[in-house]
């Protein structure tokens, strides 16, 4: 099974390269049980999302509205 | 001297982009070059490129918005630019004190199997799409990009604002893959425990 601090690389590795089917089953697993990872997860996929909205929002320097 | 640019219209009208826009743009594009950057004097320069480039090149804009978008993307090749440069001189890979002390705070978090301390596991955030919505959320993600380390930050910020694939960021700085993912991983983690210390952790600001 894997170890919590290999599943924050496994998330934060899925955002750069696509995990193979092997890594995503036992990422799937792991989190199904594991309540922090789960978390950790939504965050990452959060940071993602605010960094987007952060670059789209310079030129008009409203970040309020997508 | 920027203040008197006038530029034209596509109707031919001429549209005066007045000193308080300009100054007001040159101060977003500046703050968005230093956060990458880290260097105020090279930050200057490649604002002041492309704003020149910008309004060089006898382009027509249909109003603000249009000359901001056009400036912004020529701003990010002027940054991937200076950083490719820059890549030449240092190495990006070196770790330093602080890239180190991020390393052990990340792993302070875990007990010795390598699964989360009780105390130290993610929390969920609650809500944290209401949070893109606040003038003060922006400031404090600002603050958490300032603090990371200069290193990490350029490789992140390459990624995620310039929007790099990752073999491009590697091979633009000339680290390996897996370092990269490293690096990136670094700043996620530094990032998130920022955010969740300085914005979620108190439920958000107050307003």
């Amino acid at each position: 099974m894997l170890t919590c601090k290999e599943v924050t690389h496994l998330l934060s590795e899925g955002q750069d390269r696509k995990l193979t089917v092997a890594e995503r089953v036992r990422m799937e697993m792991h989190l199904l049980i594991c309540d922090g990872c789960s978390n950790f997860s939504r965050q990452m996929n959060f940071l993602r999302k605010a960094c987007r909205r952060y670059v789209e929002s310079l030129p008009s320097g409203e970040k309020k509205q997508p | 001297m920027i203040a008197s640019f006038t530029l034209p219209s596509p109707t031919g009208m001429s549209v005066p982009f007045d000193t308080d826009f300009l100054t007001d743009m040159r101060r977003d594009l500046l703050r968005f070059a230093r956060l990458q950057l880290r260097d105020d004097a090279l930050a200057e320069d490649v604002v002041q490129e492309a704003l020149a480039g910008a309004l060089a090149g006898g382009r027509e804009f249909a109003g603000r918005s249009a000359l901001k978008t056009w400036v912004f993307a020529i701003l990010r090749n002027k940054i991937v630019d200076a950083i490719r440069e820059r890549s030449r001189s240092i190495n990006v890979s070196a770790l330093s004190v602080e890239e180190e002390a991020m390393d052990e705070t990340f792993d302070s978090l875990f007990k010795p199997n390598a699964h989360w301390q009780p105390d130290e596991a993610p929390a969920a955030w609650g809500d944290p799409e209401a949070a893109l919505g606040q003038e003060q959320f922006w400031a404090v993600f600002e603050a958490c990009l300032e603090h990371l380390p200069a290193n990490t930050a350029r490789v992140f910020m390459m990624r995620e604002f310039l929007e790099f694939d990752t073999d491009e960021v590697c091979t633009e700085l000339a680290i390996s893959t897996s370092n990269c993912h490293v690096i990136l991983h670094r700043a996620r983690t530094g990032l998130r425990r920022c955010l969740e210390r300085s914005w979620f952790a108190n439920g958000g600001a107050s307003c």
